[in-house]
């Protein structure tokens, strides 16, 4: 496990880089992730990081993108354009979450 | 071990990287062969691909919309299906096996064959039937899926998928 330091706070990421203590996470600081990979949020980006979220805290596992879409009730299609060619793995970046490790 | 780096350490997620196509050539028509097709094609476009369906002979009934819901699974002559050879023909063996595999499927989130294609079209995937299986079994257009894009023949879709990668299964 890695510290790295991203707008100055420094979080614990995996061999990947993506984030492994749930708690680090700040608002903030998902602003800041996502710009690190090119996409400025909005409300409609935040729709899925809240969902994510609170969905992790039940779950104890990162949703899927059908998840997302049927349990959190976000088209698959936004999904593709919020979080371009890689959407499960990016939104999960962005929201301080392990990569998702169901398959469907 | 506990490292610090002075660079943010960011995930590449390969935008950079030139896209990839890929191609499942769905042949079968049993419930446990509709799944391979569809997850990996799943898989593929969750990772940035183009995926394309070809569904050719039994496959067909994969896209045929009165027989994509009632997809079997059969015991006999399956001996990863973990049964005593002479039970597996028995009257009623079949339905009790798909609908044991059906409730496995569905209990793992996992969609039914009509929702996950709807699912896949909706991620871009692409359907193509194969014209001689449509022609062979007596087809016509709406007898299959809405989601199809098309019927193609073999060098339609060799031409297609010039630069895929392809998968037969």
């Amino acid at each position: 496990m890695a510290v790295t330091t991203i707008a100055g706070a420094d979080i614990h990421v995996d061999d990947d880089g993506f984030m492994t203590e749930y708690d680090e996470w700040s608002e903030d600081l998902a602003g800041e992730l996502a710009r690190a990979i090119g996409i400025e949020l909005t409300d409609a980006h935040w729709k899925v990081i809240t969902f994510l979220r609170e969905d992790y805290k039940e779950q104890g596992e990162t949703a899927t993108l059908r998840r997302v879409t049927t349990a959190g009730g976000i088209p698959t299609k936004e999904l593709f354009q919020l979080f371009p060619k890689k959407p499960a793995r990016k939104m999960a970046y962005v929201s301080g979450l392990p990569k998702p490790v169901g398959c469907v | 071990m506990t490292t610090t780096e002075t660079k943010p350490f960011v995930p590449d997620f390969g935008d950079d990287e030139e896209d990839r196509t890929i191609a499942f050539v769905c042949s079968k028509g049993s419930l446990d062969m509709a799944y391979p097709g569809l997850i990996m094609a799943n898989g593929a476009i969750e990772s940035g691909m183009e995926a394309h369906l070809f569904f050719t002979f039994w496959g067909m009934d994969m896209i045929t919309k009165k027989r994509q819901d009632h997809l079997h699974f059969s015991p006999v002559g399956n001996p990863a299906a973990h049964m005593p050879a002479a039970l597996a023909p028995l009257p009623g063996m079949q339905t009790m096996a798909t609908s044991m595999m059906k409730k496995q499927i569905a209990d793992l989130g996992i969609p039914s064959v009509p929702e996950f294609i709807a699912h896949l079209s909706e991620m871009g995937a692409h359907f193509w039937a194969c014209r001689l299986s449509v022609d062979m079994f007596g087809l016509e257009r709406e007898d299959m899926i809405d989601e199809l894009e098309g019927i193609l023949n073999v060098s339609d879709f060799i031409e297609i998928t010039k630069d895929a990668e392809i998968m037969f299964i």
